[in-house]
């Protein structure tokens, strides 16, 4: 079946089999790697991308369900050489270790600000019980997510 | 993980979706938000032939004040249940219980109507579906037909739905001002319940239903008979298990299934403002 998607604002259209998960599309028909697949069970959130400005988990996801959708990755936030201030914020306290979860935390904390702007810092805990760092690495996550709302010291 | 290949209709209305389920039976599936069905397919406990793509018919995503009732349509995602001020209000049973089904991502895609559907006893929404005496609108080839409280499920994993019907609205009773609580306990964040318990208070009886205590989702009728005789909460919250077949599995053992749902129970019916 053939899908046109609009990711990171370019439209990309190929032939998939309806079985195809977003996260596939994304990496392979489009060539974007940055988001991961981790356990592909909608339990880790390495696979978080914007659907419609909305964090989902792609691996959760037909690439036919994204037709004539806008999808956002991790690679379409920064402009330029000029990073997204979440991923700013994540460089500034040094909210990542291994760096696999990294993406897919970036996204989610970018949607949940769009949806709580000055989240407490119990609300970005929660905001982000979708996704998993198995370096255990959440309190620089959430650290960063503070500064990115303009709420950190 | 990939699911088995399947043919993929998408559903340009409910007519056309209800069309198709006629045309396949058995063989099709509709997929709403695709957060029961597809994880299933990947692990390949379900492989349907025929995918009837429901999630574009925006037309069944509202929440309505309907006089006595809220009428949320069976494709309103979760996180908009959860955001939304009618049921807030009228509903805030559900909510609470709606802001603890999986975590935001999850919510952003999985349906009311689809959760329903799934018939899941270790998920959120059938125990508050119980306890409110919900309805569900079900529209199938023989028109619409309208499925209160526990004659929605028919067993493990399964509604009472015919597979040429789909769920097209639920409604919720009002309760305003009247007591009500969800508990959930689990091990892990975003994970299903071990066990959970949803209580909401009307017109001075109280309605309990509890999450993954059965095979099916399931009224807790012995606690509901003892306050109805007088008991107080905790004597009541004793008989939770009473008459229940709770599964033993990797999380729980049945003994341990059994004190959790007398414990959130108690505490369900006390924050519900049952003493």
């Amino acid at each position: 079946m053939e899908i046109t998607v609009e990711v990171n604002g370019q439209s990309h259209t190929a032939d998939v089999e309806p079985r195809t998960l977003l996260v596939y599309f994304i990496r392979d028909a489009v060539g974007l790697t940055g988001t991961n697949i981790g356990c592909d069970t909608s339990s880790c959130g390495a696979c978080t991308l914007h659907l419609n400005g909305e964090a989902v988990k792609s691996c959760t996801m037909l690439a036919v369900q994204a037709d004539g959708q806008q999808v956002t990755t991790i690679e379409g936030l920064a402009n330029g050489d000029e990073l997204h201030p979440m991923q700013q914020a994540f460089m500034n306290c040094h909210a990542l270790q291994c760096g696999y979860c990294t993406p897919g935390m970036v996204m989610a904390s970018v949607s949940l600000l769009d949806e709580i702007p000055s989240p407490s810092e119990a609300e970005v805990r929660e905001g982000l019980e979708g996704n998993l760092c198995r370096c255990t690495g959440y309190h620089n996550i959430v650290k960063a997510v503070l500064e990115a709302a303009g709420g950190a010291q | 993980m990939i699911p088995v290949a399947f043919d993929y209709v998408r559903a340009g209305s409910a007519e056309e979706a209800l069309a198709a389920l006629a045309e396949h039976g058995d063989e099709a599936k509709l997929l709403a938000g695709g957060h029961s069905l597809l994880p299933m397919m990947k692990l390949r406990l379900a492989y349907p032939s025929v995918i009837v793509d429901i999630g574009r018919l925006s037309d069944l995503s509202y929440v309505n004040d309907a006089g006595d009732h809220l009428a949320i349509g069976a494709l309103t995602r979760h996180r908009d249940v959860e955001t939304n001020d009618l049921v807030n209000e009228h509903a805030p049973l559900l909510a609470q219980a709606t802001a603890h089904v999986g975590d935001p991502q999850v919510r952003h895609r999985g349906t009311i109507g689809g959760s329903l559907a799934h018939a899941d006893a270790a998920a959120d929404h059938p125990s508050v579906f119980l306890a409110m005496d919900a309805s569900a609108v079900v529209k199938g080839p023989n028109g619409e037909r309208v499925i209160t409280g526990a004659d929605l499920f028919g067993g493990f994993l399964e509604s009472t739905l015919d597979p040429t019907e789909m769920i097209t609205e639920i409604r919720v009773p009002k309760q305003t001002g009247q007591g009500w609580n969800f508990q959930k306990f689990n091990r892990r964040a975003q994970d299903w319940a071990i066990v959970g318990c949803s209580v909401q208070q009307t017109n001075g009886s109280a309605q309990v239903a509890l999450v993954n205590m059965h095979p099916t989702p399931v009224r807790a009728a012995a606690v509901e008979a003892a306050l109805a005789s007088g008991a107080n909460a905790a004597d009541a919250a004793e008989q939770a298990p009473e008459g229940l077949e709770p599964s033993s599995d990797l999380n729980a053992s049945v003994e341990y299934r059994q004190h959790l749902a007398r414990v959130l129970t108690r505490r369900a019916l006390n924050e519900a403002g049952i003493a």
